[in-house]
């Protein structure tokens, strides 16, 4: 078995050896250096980086986003952290202005070799302003690559791949998984791609197609639904931008059924987006409709139990899953 | 509308030597011509979109240009033609790109507002306004940690200064000691929005200066002050690796855009800033001082003519970029090929 580490420490480590093995990499953001980084993910490399390149921004999303963009046109690797998706929407304009259209806008000659990381999602408590899961606006982007790590071996793994794209990569990383711990692999210098789904879960009765902080939720109600006799197959999209849509299709032939998890707002979802290639792609396979459990259409409430009831969780995936079955709760 | 206090004219002799005072009259020449080429083009349909015409504002992009070298990076605006062109990109690919067609300096992909070429460093062409600034400062920040000797221009008309992203690139700019030279093309008015309608302090001097780095004002019709005062901050910027902002005040003959009716300024101010029209009255300049003589002066026009035609011409030989091709620079093509919509792709 591999090493046990936490989503947190594989960040960290994947920071570190992009910091290490190119020159050109830095870490720029609010209150990544003299703070340790908002989620602690760069605790400590300050100290062995120095200020240029664990660099603290002023509360400047737009400034130093657009200045990262800036820096890889010039030559540098930056990475970027946003310190929530919240604040993102401050950075919407060279994000999708810019970073994604300068190769195609240039005829394709200038790249942009930026890689934006930022915590994203709800489950905390800190209410409407701080819980929002906006990828699926990201992923609408042409040009844009999105991710979102879902275990410790991709949180450790995709960073470097990211850096080795060409062209602008956004990493979503779950506050919830920031703790969870698990096992990397024996070989820790293989490589993870950022092109493909990857099953989490094998099973037969029915698709559970999700990713981010809803894997963990997803893997939970598998266990439950086995108990119950029925199979879920659970899908981790990983990557958001491109969809791989061979994994989900293979899975939704196989299984026959399919329920997405997404902790966005139901309207204009990923979800949405998946369930429409399944019904393109997939249609005469089905033998039930497709369903979703999606966060409710409210901003995401400060008490607990709003909170909890606003969100995608286990009860509530058992019971879609139940639904296309067609067996009762 | 405000009755506006036009300055007098700019006069009095060049500083120069001949050749190189004949030089920036060339510049201006350049670009006057290949606009008001592209004017009628626009009129024939054979450019198309939005047009942002310099004509009135020479003297700014004649006099900076010339005060950098080829090492440095110019990020500038929709309004981009003469900077582009003096940076050093082909008029013919610049008038290709305008006609859409594949051999211009972006494909045909950008159009008037999107001219880049990065052999010549010349980092577009940015529409969003004001967007162009924390690009810059991200490109100053990167030859400072590569320890490259050069520094970024960054052109932007006075309208960004009302957003965000100038405050926030002035600041980081600062902050970080970046080599940018902030040149601040203030024309009076924002789209039709008028300087004074749309800021509470209108001297924007204060405004940099309040980030803590060094400004300068220049008339941006005198093509000598602007040139005298971009050498002079480019040099500091270079030597103090830190950022300077030049406010340099122009004014532009044509409207806004093609689409613009004009209806916002009166036409006595615009024919009041004509008389302050930065090729006749250096023209005028030269030739009091025996730099110029008529003949001369019809020389390097019947140059720059033909030039546009000759960049004409080669516009209307270049080809349509292939409908295939639609795809193409998405991504840069180290990765797979993009998959066409999946909708017509897999099922």
């Amino acid at each position: 078995m591999g090493r046990r580490i936490s989503y947190r420490e594989a960040l960290r480590e994947a920071l570190r050896a992009a910091l290490q093995s190119d020159p050109r990499a830095f870490l720029m953001g609010e209150d990544v250096g003299c703070y340790g980084g908002t989620y602690a993910v760069s605790k400590g490399l300050l100290e062995e980086f120095g200020p240029e390149r664990i660099r603290d921004t002023p509360l400047s999303e737009l400034g130093f986003v657009g200045a990262g963009i800036g820096a890889a046109l010039g030559g540098m690797r930056p990475i970027v952290e946003i310190m929530t998706v919240n604040f993102s929407l401050l950075a919407l304009d060279p994000i999708v202005n810019s970073a994604a259209m300068l190769h195609h806008m240039s005829g394709g000659q200038f790249s942009v070799p930026l890689v934006i990381r930022m915590a994203t999602g709800a489950g905390r408590q800190v209410a409407a302003q701080h819980s929002n899961s906006f990828e699926c606006w990201y992923a609408h982007v042409p040009g844009l690559r999105v991710l979102a790590p879902a275990t410790v071996e991709d949180a450790r793994g995709m960073l470097q791949a990211a850096l080795a794209d060409p062209d602008p990569v956004l990493i979503f990383e779950h506050a919830q998984l920031y703790n969870i711990e698990g096992e990397l692999p024996e070989d820790e210098s293989r490589a993870v791609d950022i092109a493909s789904a990857r099953v989490r879960r094998v099973g037969t009765d029915v698709s559970l197609i999700t990713f981010g902080g809803s894997l963990p939720k997803a893997l939970q109600a598998a266990e439950q639904l086995a108990g119950l006799g029925i199979a879920a197959e659970v899908i981790d999209l990983r990557v958001l931008r491109p969809l791989d849509d061979a994994t989900v299709m293979a899975s939704v032939r196989k299984c026959r059924r399919a329920v997405v998890v997404d902790e966005g707002w139901r309207s204009g979802s990923l979800a949405a987006e998946v369930m429409a290639r399944i019904s393109e792609q997939a249609f005469f396979d089905l033998d039930a409709p497709l369903a979703r459990v999606c966060s409710e259409e409210v901003p995401i409430p400060y008490a607990r139990h709003m909170e909890e009831a606003a969100l995608p969780q286990v009860p509530k995936i058992v019971a879609a899953v139940q639904a296309v079955m067609g067996v009762g709760a | 509308m405000n009755k506006m206090k036009v300055p007098a004219p700019p006069s009095g002799p060049v500083p120069w030597e001949k050749p190189f005072a004949l030089s920036l009259l060339s510049d201006m020449l350049r670009i006057r011509r290949m606009e008001e080429r592209a004017a009628e083009l626009y009129g024939q349909q054979k450019i198309r979109g939005f047009l942002h015409l310099y004509i009135g504002e020479e003297a700014v992009a004649a006099g900076a240009l010339r005060a950098l070298s080829a090492d440095d990076n110019v990020v500038a605006t929709y309004r981009e033609h003469g900077h582009a062109l003096l940076h050093g990109l082909k008029m013919d690919a610049i008038m290709a790109e305008m006609f859409g067609r594949q051999d211009g300096c972006s494909r045909g992909r950008g159009g008037s507002m999107h001219l880049f070429d990065r052999t010549r460093r010349f980092f577009g062409g940015q529409a969003i306004v004001g967007g162009g600034l924390p690009l810059a400062a991200g490109l100053a920040l990167a030859d400072k940690l590569l320890k490259r000797q050069a520094l970024t221009a960054c052109f932007f008309g006075e309208g960004a200064v009302a957003e965000g992203a100038f405050h926030e690139a002035m600041n980081l700019a600062a902050l970080w000691q970046l080599p940018v030279l902030f040149c601040c093309e203030n024309n009076l008015y924002a789209m039709g929005t008028a300087l004074a309608r749309s800021e509470s302090q209108t001297d924007l001097c204060l405004k940099a200066a309040s980030y803590g780095m060094d400004v300068m004002t220049v008339d941006g019709m005198d093509v000598v002050a602007v040139h005298e005062t971009v050498r002079f901050a480019a040099q500091k910027v270079r030597e103090a690796s830190a950022p300077m902002f030049v406010e340099l005040r122009t004014y532009r003959f044509r409207a806004h855009s093609m689409f613009d009716p004009d209806l916002y300024r009166a036409k006595q101010e615009i024919e009041a800033w004509k008389t302050r029209g930065p090729v006749h009255t250096y023209t005028a300049r030269l030739k009091a001082q025996g730099h110029l003589t008529e003949d001369e002066f019809l020389a390097l026009d019947a140059s720059a003519q033909a030039e546009v035609e000759a960049a004409v011409a080669f516009a209307e030989g270049s080809n349509w970029e292939p409908v295939e091709d639609l795809l193409r620079d998405v991504h840069t093509p180290t990765q797979a090929a993009p998959v066409a919509n999946a909708a017509a792709g897999a099922a």
